[in-house]
């Protein structure tokens, strides 16, 4: 029970709260700003299960925002040029899953500096995207809203859970899928013990470099989820340095939940939450302030966030070292 | 009945080294086989060449009559081998029974089956009498509860072969007895082990035969029947050894190292050193016996400035030293063998020469002012590596190429390089074979003749018992006892580690 009184779960309850409160003030406002945050806070909390799935298994992966950035161009691009949301979406699945081979490839099999690795795909990313970007290009449309009958219902629970559409129904159950698998299969043991103790799982033969591959590799399709989300069901469109370093936030918020899903889960919610309270006092006129101010919001809680966290919380072991067999 | 282990031929060729050169050996139900050798020799390459972890160059692995696929271990583990591996390895922050499950996880469908896990543990526990709790983290146990757990890890498939590497270097003498009886057990009931100690009262109490490496080669077989500690020792290094220590009686003059009243945390924040109060004198060497972790390794960071000193003063020559400020306390006459070689002792990545004068490379002769001097760096090293017998090609090859006797060798040579008051030397023969042991410890007293006073802090209750002239018996991180060596009795001792009213 004492885990649960921790800093950190007293901001969740602070952001509970307040929103309780407002929602008895004023309540279709509270649940349309609460829902703006749900939608904010899935693609972040996406490409933090991305850093998620890779660090418990020792592979550190600062190349998510590379993967956030190619793949929604690639759902995009495709999508344009099919004409058909479906193949984007798919495209930007195999984009992700190929930039987490090529992260896997880097860092397990030629055994290089994780943060190197990472750094090339951020800039092949940039390279890529911009080079390839057309201007004035349009999708046919976005994935459209479904509502689940009787469960959009509910009251407040209703519009903010289950009026999306079909990517964040399916991130969520990724993000559920994901923090059941990591602490209840044997998939999920054998991960963490590889990001802890890699010679541990070798000697119990379980291959290391196999078992890394994979799970790299899961993490880049469910990067090019976040990337599709983004590009095809959030927005609706493109541009250059269109994820604006979502995919360091997420390393931010892997660190602040502890690299568990649900932890992710809740600090992206509690991001969400901040940048729509802080749009919707603006287009109320409560605040007087520059745009500028909300842009950068993210940016400035990221590193609060981090200065929180930092220190008292413990990575897997042995992110970032290559395993090397022969010194077991 | 064909043999459990066939091994023909074996060769591996590491840069550098021929760690296994053309080795074969045989195992039989039933047998115990030591394998005995210097550090280096090969003895660790070829077990975990069997297990599958490294692949061979050269040579063939029949188990039970099977040719095993080189570097298949889950094939080897599948065939009913179990191997102790030399470092743990377990996941620390796991328990008891997922450490032990790993690899080969009762399940429901996707699911872990987390209940029969924990029965599967406890009943596996039973089995071999060696008591765990399936729930414990790992982390959270003492070092001798951790080798259980590793061993109950190679027990559970029914195994035909056991593989111990080093099994006892970090048990007190309690339980290393209690392990020889659970090896002899095993023996008894038909599986076949093979054992890698460096202790030869081990080997001469547990082994059928005994293989001797040296070198990567096969040097021949011998058993306990036809030879003695002294032969095996002479076997592994080639020429005879002395096991026992040869020393004159100290003639202890003023006290050079004072600890009074210390009190430190260790790394989980509790209080693991509880008020601890020690005078060493000029030429003696005081040895401090203890089971690990009841506070050693915390008091020996706190002296020597490595770790904050909660409370209490540590005094060199009469004038207190720096809390946590290495450097300080080493200006002051202090000199450390760490406990962690590889972590405190050695700049891995550093060549040998360059670790020599780890300790002096910004004072003459080894620098002018800014500048290094390179030549009188490597001067040094390769006088330093003849005397002291270092393994290596070139003192200009890296720290870590070296094999683990040879590191604590540098180490060795470099802390007692200067003039030194204080010696702290902790398990300065840790994982050191004997010649290299005997050659240590011969420099611990030769720096005490010289004057030095010596605080040896050793799990090896024979190494403190022969080197040491008081002993101080360590326990639930306070001094317990402290008894002349004249006076010592392994018994008494033990039992005092142990945490007993003697």
């Amino acid at each position: 029970m004492k885990e649960f009184l921790t800093k950190r779960n007293s901001f969740i309850g602070i952001i509970v709260l307040a929103t309780a409160f407002l929602y008895s003030k004023d309540g279709s406002i509270t649940t349309s700003v609460v829902s703006t945050a749900t939608a904010f806070a899935l693609p972040l909390a996406l490409a933090a299960m991305v850093g998620i799935m890779c660090e418990r298994t020792g592979i550190v992966n600062i190349g998510i925002e590379g993967t956030l950035l190619t793949s929604a161009f690639a759902a995009f691009f495709v999508s344009s040029l099919t004409s058909n949301i479906l193949l984007g979406f798919a495209a930007s699945v195999a984009v992700g899953s190929l930039l987490g081979l090529l992260l896997a490839v880097m860092s397990v099999s030629w055994k290089m500096d994780q943060i190197i690795a990472g750094t090339i795909i951020n800039i092949l990313a940039t390279g890529l995207t911009s080079f390839l970007y057309v201007q004035g290009r349009t999708i046919p449309s976005t994935f459209p809203e479904y509502d689940i009958p009787k469960l959009k219902d509910i009251p407040f629970f209703g519009p903010v859970l289950f009026m999306h559409g079909p990517l964040f129904y399916f991130g969520i159950f990724v993000i559920l899928s994901l923090y059941v698998a990591l602490f209840k299969t044997t998939w999920g043991l054998r991960s963490r013990a590889v990001g802890e103790h890699p010679s541990s799982a070798d000697t119990a033969g379980v291959s290391v470099a196999r078992l890394r591959y994979i799970n790299v590799a899961i993490a880049g399709a469910i990067g090019g989820l976040a990337g599709a989300f983004l590009s095809l069901e959030l927005v609706g469109s493109f541009e250059r340095g269109f994820t604006a370093g979502k995919g360091f936030t997420a390393l931010a918020l892997m660190i602040f939940g502890r690299w568990n899903p649900l932890g992710a889960l809740a600090a992206a919610m509690f991001f969400g939450m901040t940048q729509a309270y802080a749009n919707q006092l603006m287009i109320d006129q409560v605040v007087q302030i520059p745009t500028q101010f909300i842009t950068i919001l993210p940016y400035i809680l990221t590193i609060i966030v981090l200065a929180i966290s930092a220190g008292k919380v413990r990575a897997p072991a042995a992110e970032g070292q290559p395993y090397e067999k022969e010194n077991a | 009945m064909s043999d459990l282990l066939e091994i023909t031929g074996l060769t591996k060729q590491f840069p550098g080294v021929l760690a296994n050169d053309n080795i074969s050996l045989s195992v039989k139900s039933g047998e115990v086989v030591a394998l005995l050798g210097e550090n280096g020799a090969g003895k660790s390459t070829l077990v975990k060449t069997v297990f599958g972890l490294i692949k061979p160059d050269k040579g063939e692995i029949k188990i039970m009559g099977k040719v095993m696929e080189p570097g298949d271990t889950a094939g080897v583990i599948a065939a009913g081998v179990g191997m102790v591996h030399q470092h743990f390895q377990l996941v620390p922050v796991m328990s008891v029974t997922e450490n032990i499950i790993l690899g080969d996880e009762p399940r429901k469908a996707f699911f872990i089956d987390r209940k029969s896990a924990r029965q599967q543990v406890i009943a596996l526990s039973e089995k071999y009498g060696l008591e765990v709790d399936p729930d414990a983290i790992i982390e959270d146990l003492p070092v001798g509860m951790q080798q259980r757990v590793e061993i109950l890890k190679a027990l559970r498939k029914d195994v035909n072969l056991l593989i111990l590497d080093e099994p006892t270097a970090v048990l007190t003498p309690l339980e290393i007895d209690e392990l020889l009886v659970v090896i002899r057990n095993l023996a008894k009931s038909g599986v076949g082990v093979v054992l890698i100690t460096h202790k030869l009262h081990e080997v001469m109490a547990v082994a059928d035969r005994v293989l001797v490496l040296r070198g990567g080669k096969a040097i021949g077989f011998t058993s306990p029947k036809e030879t003695d500690e002294a032969g095996l020792a002479q076997m592994m290094v080639g020429r005879s050894v002395v096991l026992r220590v040869d020393k004159t009686p100290a003639n202890p003059g003023k006290p050079a190292l004072e600890v009074k009243g210390l009190q430190v945390l260790d790394d989980r924040k509790l209080l693991s050193v509880k008020g601890v109060d020690l005078v060493v004198h000029k030429g003696e060497i005081l040895g401090v016996a203890g089971v690990e972790g009841n506070g050693q390794r915390e008091m020996v960071e706190a002296i020597c400035g490595m770790r904050h000193r909660l409370a209490g003063q540590v005094l060199v020559d009469g004038v207190a030293t720096k809390d946590m400020h290495p450097h300080a306390v080493h200006a002051s006459g202090v000199s450390h063998i760490p406990e962690d070689r590889e972590k405190h002792g050695l700049v891995a990545s550093y060549s040998i020469a360059d670790n020599l004068v780890l300790n002096q490379f910004d004072r003459e002769p080894f620098a002018k002012g800014w500048v290094r001097n390179i030549s009188q760096v490597n001067k040094n090293a390769d006088a330093v590596v003849e005397q002291f017998d270092i393994r290596t090609p070139s003192a200009q090859n890296l720290a870590s190429s070296l094999s683990g006797g040879n590191k604590q060798k540098v180490v060795v040579a470099r802390e007692l390089s200067e003039d030194l008051k204080v010696l702290v030397a902790a398990q300065p023969t840790r994982g050191v074979d004997v010649g290299s042991i005997e050659f240590i410890h011969n420099q611990l007293i030769a720096a005490r003749d010289r004057g030095a006073a010596v605080l040896l802090v050793s799990a090896e209750l024979d190494e403190v018992l022969s080197l040491s002239d008081r002993i101080a018996v360590m326990s639930g991180g306070k001094i317990v006892a402290i008894v002349d060596s004249k006076d010592a009795d392994r018994n008494y001792i033990g039992r005092l580690m142990a945490g007993m009213k003697a």
